[in-house]
């Protein structure tokens, strides 16, 4: 049954990912994001990270998601704002950047490209892979969490510097 | 009749099968009690004001919720004109969804489940946070300033409880160790012996700030008063709903009952031993269950007959300056009383 909701979730994973970016609407795109997540998170549960595909859904679709949405209807984008200057810059760095992705894909798979059933690591399966993961951040990575954390502070409390600075500016209301 | 054969012994078809049936059972049960707790709700409104409430159509209106929902199917369909016709469709359907799927992890009985996720807790917080996308898409979608209005403050109050509740059902997790709503429910089991009498192992007596702060969530995530903001009548018609009307008008109706039957669900499973009772047999415990839901569900109704509307300012400072602290400030305490416990 595996293989059958694998290409059900790659389907629709590809679809709207596609639909994120060729959609003229941007709060239909920021939708099709949402459904994008959802479906990855769908793949990873199919590869047996349950966690991680719960987090996706509650951080990126449940989260980020929804910021990204308040935005776009606050702004209340109908069409491109933008000069044609800007726009005619964005396409050349767009081609740029994908040209780039698209070489590194090449390289990537010309290596290690091959047919047949990849070899899967083992996913602790019995207790779940919840605690695997918290003993791994917990000790072998906790370094790089703790950094990772304090980057998250440290911009958190930007944004509120940055916030007040302007509020301070137009006058305390 | 082979074939038929063939596919009834396959194991996927089998479990494909009886998860379907799980589920109908799970869902119709699920409608049935909204509809009640509809006519409960006007029931003990009315008489907290001193009316008796709906008591005309049957004995005592008892098929009221019949007829209420047979108005709703009759009533003109109306579609505000410059609504997104997609999203506007769409926008019910994702206030009803998540609140069904987080009822698959919930044990209603010893037997009694869909399924048992070694993450369900998480997949009920992810759903809840998915529920955002009706309301805000609802507001926006129906080219209607109030609705708009309704919905940024939803997206707004929604957001910041999330974390909060999210937070207060740690203290449980670090308690049971495990997400899975199966094993959270064994470890309530049981009691302990204070003296003569027995007290039960639920969580809510080791961890009632916890407690308290979901409960308090939970009437956020839901938008029932008094924390229902994002339809205040007085300020802005109906918030979201405003251009809503005939069966998707009762989606979202329907959507918040369902809601609030879902997060109680979890609540008696997180905080209130589950199905876990004294006397009955096994085959009968879910009776437990479904006692303690019905606790839960009264009491929602009571506090939205009780308190009035927070304003904006006040259900954000009260979000962020006191429910955040005190679930943090308990996570800090229950690990380490924890962890005194286990190294004494």
């Amino acid at each position: 049954m595996t293989p059958y909701l694998f290409a059900g979730f790659a389907a629709v994973l590809v679809v709207s990912a596609l639909l994120t970016i060729l959609h003229k609407s941007p709060v239909v795109s920021a939708l099709f994001l949402v459904l994008a997540f959802c479906s990855l998170a769908g793949i990873y549960l199919l590869l047996g990270a349950e966690f991680v595909g719960m987090v996706q859904v509650i951080v990126y679709a449940g989260a980020i998601m929804v910021l990204f949405l308040f935005v776009i209807m606050y702004l209340n984008l109908q069409h491109d704002v933008e000069s044609g200057v800007q726009i005619a810059l964005r396409r050349g760095l767009g081609w740029l950047i994908g040209a780039v992705l698209a070489a590194e894909a090449l390289v990537l798979f010309a290596h290690r490209w091959a047919p047949g059933p990849m070899a899967t690591e083992g996913a602790p399966a019995a207790a779940g892979n919840t605690q695997a993961i918290g003993l791994a951040l917990y000790s072998r990575y906790l370094f790089p969490f703790e950094i990772t954390s304090m980057i998250l502070l440290v911009a958190m409390v930007g944004v509120i510097v940055a916030g007040k600075a302007r509020r301070g500016g137009e006058g305390h209301s | 009749m082979t074939a038929l054969a063939a596919l009834w012994a396959n194991p996927d078809f089998q479990f494909v099968f009886w998860t379907l049936v799980k589920i109908f059972v799970i869902l119709n049960g699920m409608l049935g009690i909204v509809s009640y707790m509809i006519y409960a709700e006007r029931k003990i409104a009315g008489h907290m004001q001193a009316r008796v409430g709906p008591n005309r159509v049957g004995p005592l209106g008892l098929l009221q919720p019949i007829a209420d929902v047979a108005k709703l199917f009759f009533k003109e369909e109306f579609i505000p004109s410059g609504a997104n016709l997609v999203i506007f469709h769409l926008a019910p359907v994702l206030a009803v969804v998540p609140a069904l799927v987080s009822l698959s992890v919930v044990p209603m009985g010893p037997n009694f489940l869909v399924t048992d996720l070694n993450v369900g807790l998480l997949l009920f917080l992810a759903m809840s946070s998915l529920g955002v996308y009706s309301i805000t898409l609802a507001g926006w979608s129906s080219n209607n300033k109030y609705a708009l209005l309704g919905g940024l403050r939803s997206a707004a109050q929604m957001i910041s409880y999330e974390l909060a509740m999210g937070l207060s059902t740690i203290g449980v997790l670090l308690l049971a160790g495990s997400l899975s709503m199966v094993d959270i429910v064994a470890a309530q089991a049981g009691a302990w012996h204070l003296g003569p009498i027995p007290i039960p192992r639920w969580f809510v007596f080791v961890q009632p700030v916890a407690f308290a702060t979901f409960m308090i969530t939970a009437f956020a995530e839901t938008n029932r008063a008094p924390f229902d903001l994002p339809e205040a009548e007085a300020e802005l018609v109906a918030g979201f709903h405003t251009e809503y009307s005939s069966m998707k008008f009762g989606l979202f109706f329907l959507g918040e009952f369902a809601n609030v039957i879902t997060i109680c669900s979890i609540a008696v499973t997180l905080f209130l031993g589950g199905w876990n009772g004294p006397w009955l047999p096994d085959s009968l415990k879910f009776l437990w269950f479904f006692a303690k839901l019905g606790v839960l569900l009264f009491f929602f109704i009571w506090v939205r007959w009780t308190y009035p509307r927070l304003r904006y300012d006040q259900l954000m400072h009260f979000g962020w300056k006191v429910l955040l602290p005190v679930a943090l400030a308990n996570i800090v305490v229950t690990a380490a009383g924890a962890w005194w416990i286990a190294n004494r």
